[in-house]
């Protein structure tokens, strides 16, 4: 029986600009929709439409939303709040935001049954503790009357999917539930929203922008782009007979890496293939050379060690990916290296030349050396400069004074990270992300480093504009003959075109070396657990990984 | 929590302390002499001297700091220099004037500025919205002396309904003195409920927008869920701060509507008594505002506190 049907549906901006173009779908009892795209694509302006909810800045141009034939976006308010939380139920993004922060968990959970007047007490009560149990949050009173800050990340998306399930909707929509989560937390989410759907029979429509993680919930897929849609289909037919070469795109990206082997087929081979043969250097220091760095957090009896005696060598023309969940130390040991954070012991030497602790005790010469570049371009650049500005005060700083020589530079580091010489003079805002991105790593290399850190460059990007800025790197490394410290938390994407993997947990290197063996044959349980964590794009992969991490989790003792 | 309620104490009465020093330089900085002005210009020198001698002002600074520190603690304000009263006579009938005011403006101001702002940032970008907004600025904006101005011209000149100078007398009944009252409160209630209303709006509003309300309202929650269980206790931190000023600012702060309506309260004696250099009574104004801004300020900290599950990282819930 059709629960939802959406017909030519068109919302625009108030500035007029479409957000869905003609956009419908239908779903059917107990379907699982997968909603899959880029970010902007219009997914979750679609998705939260089947509750009737459109976010300030949305229009309402033309088409209907029918929730059991009853048009949801021309309902009164009133009978809308009486079928949301009910008949349509939402799981939002961040968990971390979503949740009321002074309010405990269990009364945010139950609150649904007390606006509609669903359940007695006892009965919600009941039936919350029935949902705790099958999403295998742990048990007890006292964890269940926490507030939200008050539990993991992981714990609380599960407490999110409970709220969501609790009057046992009719269409769940969960809006990127795990795309806020370390990747090793992702599986355990992902499987307990897999089972609580199924548990309760409820249809539901399901955001993502990771395809391999949404198959293994979903029972159709439809492929969004730029508010229209290009491609649906059940599970199956997308996976094994994508038409459309968007769909083709989005599962390519997945395809190079082989996490069950823990290769990267052929692109290994080929990375190591052009790497400078590092018997080429034997009697050179290597660039980067870290030695048994630490650094702690606060002092005297509240220091927290961030990071432990971590070592590491890095040769010209390497790559090496840190990776690690959130908190592991990785940032801190990119800032320590850069000399934004002061160790507490150990020493870092470029070009065999120890260096100072302090960024701003290192001479000229040594700063340049070394360069970072950050997370969130948006925050990096400055957004009132125009890209040249931003450019140029990096080589007037050092030491170029010559306006022609450093408009000839600019140019040069334009081509460099593949953008049109024009855009130096664009600001930030004239830009999209993968470009905002690409004009933050040309600010890094305008210093001419030798060693670039790169931390989480790609974490904001979505896939394909992030396989691209990748595909970038490799092609720097190799021209440019620098050392790259590639710091990210999505083991996939750095697994195909780094030499060498550190990887880091609660500040200490578990496990460290060439990525084609660390990854091939992982010795420490943390290895395998971030390895079995990269979903496949094969059905039945989440219940393989999940059964995998429990038992790998096990081993690490919690 | 009750080990943050000591340590807030004992900070505030450091606090008080040191604006007691403050107070007393202060003071000692003014320009011309009590015994002087007390004289008049024509007073001999040996004349000054001697009155200099009876009030105690020979004494170093020092000496009579600690001597005025003591005696405040003891409840002993001193005498006033130019009407020979004790200092704590003089304030206490003030005091009870000001508070009586100043509480029954916070009384009126209070729930009447929630509720206006509220109602506002639930409607906010609407018709209604706008025009409370351009209102509410507007009045922000009006001097407290115009508004006064005008409610004397209206509802005095004009209407005679009520008396134009609020001198309470002792003795008069209720009836009368809430009349004689009502001008400078509603002067005071607008003013104040007007700011209040503004910064209500805007806390509220900015919580509105928050990811947490939006899974409320998906939830099925109405506006006055939303309002009374998700919005305002996250709300109480930021807004009881505010509430705390503007009464601060109440017994404080208000010498031009006393001076308007004449009303005999702390504000305008601080006033009389700085120009009258009459120190002890300046002196004694000075810490029972700064006590009171203490005061309002660390109960306003304690009970935000109360209401942050984020208290004591730890403790259990």
């Amino acid at each position: 029986m059709t629960l939802l049907h959406i017909q030519n549906l068109n919302l625009s901006a108030d500035s007029g600009k479409p957000i869905l173009r003609d956009v419908s779908l239908t779903l059917e009892n107990g379907q699982i929709l997968a909603l899959i795209g880029a970010s902007g694509s219009g997914k979750t302006t679609l998705a939260l439409t089947a509750l009737g909810h459109m976010r300030p800045g949305v229009r309402h141009v033309s088409g209907q939303v029918l929730f059991r034939g009853q048009d949801l976006l021309r309902m009164s308010r009133r009978a809308l709040a009486r079928l949301r939380g009910r008949k349509l139920a939402y799981i939002a993004q961040s968990a971390a935001v979503s949740f009321n922060p002074r309010i405990r968990l269990d009364r945010q959970v139950t609150e649904s049954s007390r606006i509609h007047h669903t359940m007695s007490p006892d009965a919600a009560h009941a039936r919350a503790r029935e949902v705790y149990r099958t999403l295998d949050l742990p048990t007890g009173e006292a964890f269940y009357n926490r507030f939200p800050h008050e539990v993991s990340g992981g714990q609380l998306q599960r407490f999110m999917i409970a709220m969501g399930l609790h009057e046992m909707p009719e269409i769940l929509v969960c809006d990127e539930p795990t795309s806020a989560l370390d990747a090793t937390t992702q599986v355990e989410v992902l499987k307990a929203l897999d089972t609580g759907i199924h548990a309760s029979g409820t249809a539901a429509i399901l955001v993502g922008h990771d395809i391999a993680q949404v198959v293994q919930v979903a029972t159709h897929i439809l492929v969004m782009r730029n508010g229209e849609v290009v491609e649906r289909g059940t599970v199956e037919k997308i996976l094994h007979h994508p038409e459309h070469p968007y769909t083709r795109r989005l599962l390519e990206m997945h395809r190079g890496f082989d996490a069950e082997s823990g290769t990267m087929a052929e692109t290994v081979a080929a990375a190591s293939a052009t790497a400078v043969s590092p018997s080429d250097r034997t009697d050179r220091a290597p660039l980067l050379e870290v030695r048994d760095l630490a650094v702690c957090y606060g002092t005297g009896g509240f220091a927290v060690k961030a990071l432990s005696g971590a070592s590491l060598t890095l040769n010209g023309g390497e790559m090496m990916a840190v990776v690690g969940e959130s908190g592991s130390g990785k940032s801190t040991m990119a800032r320590a290296i850069a000399g934004l954070v002061q160790p507490s012991q150990g020493e870092v030497l470029v070009n065999g030349r120890p260096m100072e602790r302090d960024v701003l005790k290192r001479p000229l010469p040594m700063r340049r050396a070394v360069q970072i570049t950050f997370q969130s371009a948006d925050t990096s650049l400055n957004r009132h400069h125009t890209v040249g500005r931003i450019l140029g005060q990096v080589l007037t700083f050092f030491g170029e004074r010559s306006k022609e020589r450093r408009a000839e530079r600019i140019r040069d580091l334009l081509e460099q990270v593949h953008l049109p010489a024009d855009y130096a003079d664009r600001k930030p805002s004239q830009m999209s992300g993968g470009e905002k991105q690409r004009v933050n790593l040309a600010r890094s290399l305008a210093a001419r480093p030798d060693v670039l850190i790169c931390d989480e460059i790609t974490s904001a990007l979505d896939n394909i504009v992030a396989a691209s800025v990748l595909d970038l790197i490799a092609e720097l490394k190799r021209e440019l003959n620098i050392g790259i410290l590639f710091i990210s938390h999505d083991l996939s994407a750095v697994a195909a075109m780094s030499d060498k993997i550190m990887v880091l947990r609660n500040g200490e290197v578990v496990e460290q070396g060439p990525t084609a063996q660390v990854l091939g044959a992982p010795r420490h349980p943390y290895t395998r657990l971030l390895r079995s964590s990269v979903a496949a794009l094969r059905l039945g992969w989440l219940e393989e990984a999940s059964a995998l991490h429990r038992s790998l989790r096990d081993e690490l003792g919690a | 929590m009750i080990r943050f309620i000591v340590k807030r104490l004992a900070a505030g009465f450091v606090l008080l302390l040191v604006i007691s020093l403050l107070i007393f330089v202060g003071c000692e900085m003014l320009p011309g002499d009590v015994a002087q002005i007390m004289l008049g210009q024509s007073a001999s020198p040996e004349n000054v001297a001697a009155l200099r001698a009876e009030l105690g002002l020979d004494r170093p600074a020092p000496v009579r700091y600690l001597a005025w520190l003591w005696g405040t603690f003891h409840g002993d304000w001193g005498v006033s220099m130019t009407s020979r009263q004790p200092v704590s006579v003089m304030l206490s009938e003030r005091l009870s004037n000001t508070l009586t005011l100043a509480g029954l403006t916070t009384l009126v101001s209070v729930p009447l500025a929630l509720l206006i702002g509220m109602v506002l940032a639930v409607h906010k970008g609407t018709r209604l919205d706008r025009v409370g907004t351009i209102v509410i600025v507007g009045l922000c904006a009006t001097p407290e002396f115009l508004v006064a101005t005008l409610g004397v011209l209206v509802f005095s000149i004009h209407l005679r309904w009520l008396p134009a100078i609020s001198y309470v007398t002792p003795g008069t009944g209720v009836l009368t003195q809430i009349k004689s009252m009502l001008l400078p409160l509603a002067t005071m209630t607008i003013i104040v409920t007007a700011q209040l209303a503004r910064m209500t709006r805007a806390v509220v509003g900015n919580i509105l927008t928050q990811p947490y309300v939006e899974t409320a309202r998906l939830k099925g929650a109405g506006p006055v869920r939303v309002i009374m269980v998700h919005a305002l206790r996250n709300a109480v931190g930021p807004l009881i701060n505010i509430i705390a000023m503007n009464v601060a600012y109440l017994i404080s702060g208000v010498v031009i509507v006393e001076t308007i309506f004449a009303f005999p309260g702390l504000a305008r004696l601080m006033a009389d008594s700085v120009q009258a250099r009459d120190l002890p009574v300046v002196q004694a104004c000075a810490m029972i505002f700064s006590a009171s801004y203490i005061g309002l300020i660390m109960v306003a900290d304690i009970v935000a506190k109360l209401f942050d599950s984020r208290k004591e990282p730890g403790a259990p819930s």
